[in-house]
């Protein structure tokens, strides 16, 4: 009796299933781990060293703003490193090492900071990054310079640009023509690309991961690449190619699935990925960049707050309620 | 098993049911036959066990009473009337903290060890609906699930709509918790013969037992029991449910077994159906029999700081730390609950009394009381709102509870919440969402008036 003034009190429950936010950005680190494996293998060191990069600076940017801004730590929760990867493995292996950085501070301290951290964000910040390095510098984001994986300093068009700019004019010709691109080295990565979007086999595996771990659902990556294939399927290209080529994968595995900026709900999450997948292709078919990918996450990001109003569930024995007068 | 269940007693839930969480069972009292707990020397019996008005005192300072001596009641208000557990002399009648923090008079007595039973007491039987209702005020009888509704509201027969299928309810789906499953192997034949005036009384087309699968032997003694009654097979069923969080609320268990919505803002008889729980069938039952309204009470005492955890049988009143102090604990709790890990209350000392609605008391040590965790800011995983049995957003309604948005909250329907707590237990942000969840109930509550 005398320790009864001793004990907790609070709102239940009072068990909980363990899970953290760092656990959960740890997993996704796990599942980004063949991708960036086989960025070296495929592209060299120097493409570590551009994720280590990426990486130190989301941190350091992360740890500096909430410093200034007076708000807690949040490095522990482990989603600046998640940030820092992504945005690195969105880039081509041969950019200068300041490149990451610039990207990283745009990320970190813009997107995601100035709106108030983790969960504030409305678009996915290493997007973001991807996008203001790709107008700004766009000698070293756009142009055909892309290095070549496993040769040394040969550049090369990638897949996508190469449709876009009319040199490749049927993918059959193409498969037919380029060695290096047939189906099973684009499964493996052998082509030229941003380093972590080529090999499509360590990011199936890293997505596989994710949704055995229950991290993510598999809905928005499966509508999202099937809506894409689907769409330029219809208009005459190769479904396989299309799947395999450019960003598609990375984007719908890691990047649309970002749970602060796509929906909650099932309905909303189908509606989302059906507009990622659209707009991906409209820009793959008829745009003027070669590919649309990250365009298309960031335009349905600002979208997700009306699609979520439009498809929340109704609750438990819901029943419209009666107008006025009308009884 | 010795032989396969037949098959005409037990019956499937018609559908399945929405989000949901599955926390550990930890039922480790599962085995353990029901203990007397030693007579105290002085209980405290509080006048407010029920939703609604507390009861007013009938006997004085002084006063000798029995055991089912009428302690409390009241007749213009919503209440159930509260009886003595022991035989002895009232010693004090003061104003008491009672369960759920509210402050009401409470009735201290102390004890003669002798146990006599109110001299007065006898056998009530029941033909007719009014009758049954008439007995379940009578024996003072609340939702021994935790909820502490006043069972005699509950059968009332609604005018527009006949009850047609009666739910017992002993899906027990709360960690720890095993007093129900105890009740279903010790009192078998008395919940059947309940579960028979039931039948009698209300006349519903069916009386279904609805109970987790994870307690295989209470769902066989249940069914060995009903079928040695041939006259009644036909109406008496026994339904094995998945062992899925929260199976146990009311509006799951109607909606599993026979696929029909409550409404929101409706009890159960709005869709034809009538909901009480398994030990207070028994109660009400041994009322019927003998007289002897509700005393005492079957508790599990468990949890991570319990040496010896078991059921015990203890009169309503007895001190908490009485049944901590019987089965031991391995150093002072840090903290007491009154009811299950997901739903109870945290219990603000050891002093307070066991009341009707204390189906567990769970002592939990420093390692497991939570008082250690971080809240993070919500990452929008979604993991609340896929959990919710109830499809509701927790993550959306803290929000809008936070910059008080009545007109949001109507909007996404925040009243059929019912606190079971799977969106906090699945939260990776560890945010204190239940707590959310009530708060916003209350601004709604409030701003529709």
């Amino acid at each position: 009796m005398a320790d009864s003034s001793k004990l907790t009190v609070s709102a239940s429950p009072h068990f909980h299933c363990g899970e953290t936010t760092a656990a959960l950005m740890g997993d996704v680190l796990l599942a980004l781990l063949p991708a960036v494996v086989m960025s070296g293998v495929l592209f060299g060191w120097h493409s570590i060293l551009l994720i280590a990069v990426s990486v130190t600076a989301c941190l350091v940017f992360e740890y500096v703003t909430r410093l200034l801004l007076k708000r807690p730590n949040s490095l522990a929760d482990l989603s600046a490193a998640v940030t820092g990867v992504l945005l690195a493995l969105n880039l081509p292996s041969n950019v200068p090492w300041w490149l990451p950085i610039i990207g990283a501070f745009v990320a970190i301290v813009v997107v995601k900071q100035f709106f108030g951290g983790i969960g504030q964000n409305f678009v996915n910040p290493a997007l973001v990054g991807r996008i203001t390095l790709m107008v700004s510098f766009p000698q070293y984001m756009t142009a055909n310079q892309w290095a070549v994986p496993t040769t040394d300093a040969v550049t090369s068009a990638t897949p996508l640009a190469s449709i876009a700019n009319g040199d490749l004019p049927s993918i059959t010709e193409m498969f037919s023509k380029t060695a290096d691109v047939d189906p099973l080295s684009m499964f493996l990565g052998l082509r030229p690309g941003s380093m972590g979007e080529t090999c499509i086999a360590a990011l199936l595996l890293g997505g596989l991961y994710l949704c055995v771990r229950k991290v993510i659902s598999p809905v928005i990556p499966l509508v999202f690449m099937g809506t894409t294939v689907g769409i330029t399927w219809i208009f005459g290209q190769n479904p396989y190619y299309n799947l395999m080529a450019g960003g598609l994968v990375l984007g719908a595995v890691f990047m649309a699935t970002d749970y602060t900026t796509c929906p909650i709900n099932l309905k909303g999450k189908i509606v989302y990925a059906i507009g990622c997948g659209v707009i991906t292709a409209v820009i793959r078919l008829w745009g003027g960049m070669p590919e649309g990918v990250s365009i298309a996450i960031v335009l349905m990001n600002i979208l997700v707050p009306h699609i979520e109003k439009l498809t929340t569930p109704k609750p438990f024995g819901y029943v419209k309620e009666r107008k006025e007068g009308n009884v | 098993m010795a032989k396969p269940l037949p098959s005409s007693v037990l019956c499937k839930p018609v559908c399945r049911a929405r989000g949901g969480v599955h926390p550990p069972h930890n039922k480790f009292t599962a085995q353990s036959a029901t203990q007397t707990l030693p007579l105290p020397a002085a209980v405290t019996i509080p006048l407010a066990q029920h939703i609604g008005a507390p009861c007013l005192p009938v006997v004085s300072v002084g006063q000798q009473v029995f055991v089912g001596t009428l302690l409390a009641d009241r007749t213009d208000a919503l209440c159930a009337p509260i009886h003595s557990s022991v035989s002895g002399t009232v010693k004090a009648i003061g104003p008491m903290i009672c369960a759920g923090g509210r402050l009401a008079d409470g009735v201290t007595i102390e004890t003669d060890g002798n146990q006599t039973p109110d001299p007065d007491l006898q056998p009530f039987p029941v033909s007719s609906a009014e009758d049954l209702v008439a007995a379940a005020r009578a024996c003072g009888l609340v939702g021994l699930g935790g909820a502490g509704f006043p069972t005699h509201i509950k059968l009332r027969p609604s005018p527009e709509q006949p009850i047609d299928t009666i739910l017992i309810n002993a899906a027990e789906c709360e960690p720890h918790i095993t007093s129900d499953d105890r009740a279903c192997l010790e009192d078998t034949p008395l919940i059947v013969r309940g579960m028979h005036t039931l039948l009698a009384a209300l006349q519903p087309k069916q009386v279904i037992v609805g109970i987790e699968n994870n307690k295989p032997k209470a769902i066989e003694a249940l069914v060995r029991e009903i079928e040695g009654n041939p006259d009644a097979e036909n109406w008496l069923r026994v339904m094995p449910l998945p062992s899925h969080y929260p199976h146990g609320a009311e509006k799951i268990l109607v909606q599993v077994a026979t696929g029909r919505r409550v409404p929101a803002g409706k009890i159960p008889s709005f869709v034809g159906c009538s909901v009480l729980n398994v030990s207070s069938l028994a109660v009400l039952q041994n009322f019927i029999e003998t007289g002897m309204p509700l005393t005492h009470r079957r508790i599990t005492v468990d949890g991570p700081a319990v040496i010896n955890p078991q059921n015990l049988l203890a009169p309503i009143g007895t001190a908490i730390q009485e049944l901590l102090d019987f089965v031991g604990v391995h150093e002072p709790p840090a903290k007491v609950l009154s009811g299950g890990p997901m739903m109870g209350s945290a219990l603000l000392n050891t002093a307070m009394p066991v009341v009707k609605q204390t189906n567990a008391v769970l002592a939990f040590d420093k390692k497991n009381d939570l008082s250690d965790r971080h809240q993070a800011p919500c990452i929008r995983c979604g993991r609340c709102a896929t959990a919710c049995p109830m499809s509701l957003m927790p993550t959306l309604i803290e929000r809008y509870a936070k910059i008080n948005d009545i007109e949001n909250l109507r909007r996404v329907g925040v009243g059929v919440c019912m606190e079971c707590g799977s969106c906090a237990y699945s939260c990776p942000a560890h945010r204190p969402l239940v707590q959310y969840m009530r708060l916003a109930k209350e601004i709604e509550r409030k701003g529709r008036t």
